[in-house]
């Protein structure tokens, strides 16, 4: 198994590779301060792929499939890494869905969605550079755009 | 083909065949008295913003083929007021109607219509995004002036910011190969989600700040109202204000293409110069007029009188 430059857990998710400058969304998505098994995030790693990284570890914790498709927007470069008996017995990158429902806001202030009580929904137009359209108003947003509620 | 059921919320919506199919059928509306074929049908022109013009076109080409017309152009009339939901609105109106035609102040309201409801919904302009109906009417006016729309090279002049029309109308001509030239001055430029959107469809466009550098390429001007407020300083306006306004005069200087026509959605405030109605490049009084027959061939065809 590679050696990790953040120590190590036992059993739990480790999510690598997550563009620098959007760790601490990841955590925020996650909700790590409500976790009450070990939780390690890293900083200002280093990364051939995007020169700086973060890594979140978490302990005993599987992602649900939502929380998978948050950090796809944010951190599209993420892997995450199953990790049981301190090795890695899956690993996995993450996939911008086709469609995006309730838990991103549209940037649009003048938009249906944010004036009547209904759930937000967007359709992801191009996943490289990513470019999601709301289904309502129809304007395009990009990564930085999105605001996950 | 068939678009019975089908709603009219935006552009994008719709298959280049769908759109050949809706203005073959405004064409025979043209040419043919239709009176009769949606009696006993009744439209509801909900209109949570005003837009006289507009409502009555759709009035008129509901009435012109026997269907009855119901609805309000006034906000403070409605339930809204009191805190009703758009949805719930919607909903309940259902039940007078068989087709909805909404016009309304949010972006993306007509959608939240169409999900909402099961009768068609035709989308009559909303916030700044949408107005199809608009657009079906330009490509048709283009086609009948041209004779065909494949092909064709488009200038889009004014502001491009803020001008839907101008917006819905360059993804519809995507679909035609056409080769597209945003003339306006640098602050009224096209946002840059469409022309992402035409990036992705491979569209061939160009961005140019003055009608001169492209005037020899044209077989359609699409002007849209450029207006004074729209730049942060008077003094902006006053160098690109010979650019963007048309007569006569200026066609004449211009090295235009043969056959060049000139579009405009009206009304005009004076960009377009009443010297240049005359001139066989003017087409958007007959733009204007052909409002009732494509909006007569999309109730028609959504209702399913026509297939
Ligand atoms: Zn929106």
């Amino acid at each position: 198994m590679k050696k990790l430059e953040v120590s190590a857990i036992e059993e739990g998710t480790v999510i690598d590779q997550i563009a620098n400058k959007s760790t601490f969304k990841v955590a925020n998505i996650l909700n790590i301060q409500k976790i009450e098994q070990v939780v390690l995030i890293g900083f200002n790693l280093s990364s051939k792929k995007l020169g700086k990284k973060g890594i979140i570890k978490i302990g005993g914790k599987l992602l649900t499939q939502e929380e998978v498709n948050k950090i796809s927007l944010i951190a599209p470069d993420a892997t995450v890494n199953i990790i049981k008996g301190s090795e890695v017995v899956k690993k996995f990158t993450v996939d911008i869905p086709d469609s995006i429902e309730e838990f991103m806001k549209c940037f649009n202030p003048n938009c249906v969605s944010n004036h009547q009580k209904i759930l937000s929904r967007f359709h992801v137009i191009n996943k490289n550079p990513i470019r999601i359209r709301c289904h309502y108003c129809e304007r395009h947003m990009c990564v930085d755009d999105i605001e996950l509620v | 083909m068939s678009l019975k059921d089908k709603d009219i919320i935006s552009i994008l919506d719709f298959t280049k065949e769908e759109i050949l199919y809706i203005l073959e059928i405004s064409g025979k509306m043209e040419k043919e008295d239709r009176h009769g074929i949606l009696s006993g049908k009744i439209l509801a022109n909900l209109f949570f913003e005003p837009s006289t013009r507009t409502r009555l076109s759709f009035e008129a080409a509901m009435k012109r083929l026997g269907g009855e017309v119901i609805g309000f152009d006034d906000l403070g009339t409605t339930s809204t007021v009191k805190g009703e939901s758009l949805r719930d609105s919607v909903k309940i109106i259902e039940g007078y109607c068989d087709i909805i035609v909404l016009r309304h102040f949010l972006e993306g309201a007509s959608r939240l219509t169409a999900d909402s409801v099961n009768i068609p919904v035709i989308n009559a302009g909303d916030g700044a995004s949408q107005h199809p109906t608009q657009t079906f009417v330009d490509l048709y006016t283009i086609q009948k002036s041209k004779g065909e729309i494949e092909n064709l090279s488009i200038g889009f002049l004014g502001d491009l910011k803020y001008g839907r029309t101008a917006h819905s109308l360059a993804y519809a001509l995507a679909h035609f190969n056409a080769d597209m030239y945003f003339i306006s001055p640098p602050s009224l430029r096209m946002p840059k989600d469409y022309l992402e959107e035409l990036e992705l469809k491979k569209v061939s466009f160009q961005e140019v700040n003055s009608i001169s550098e492209v005037s020899d390429k044209l077989d359609i001007l699409y002007c849209t109202r450029i207006q004074k407020e729209r730049f942060a300083e008077p003094v902006e306006y006053e160098k690109v204000r010979g650019l963007y306004k048309l007569s006569k005069s200026v066609m004449d200087e211009l090295n235009v293409k043969d056959g060049l026509k000139i579009l405009h959605p009206l009304p005009r405030v004076d960009e377009m110069d009443e010297s240049l109605d005359s001139t066989e490049y003017a087409v958007y009084f007959q733009q204007a007029h052909s409002g009732v027959p494509v909006r007569e061939a999309l109730l028609a065809s959504v209702l399913g009188v026509i297939q």
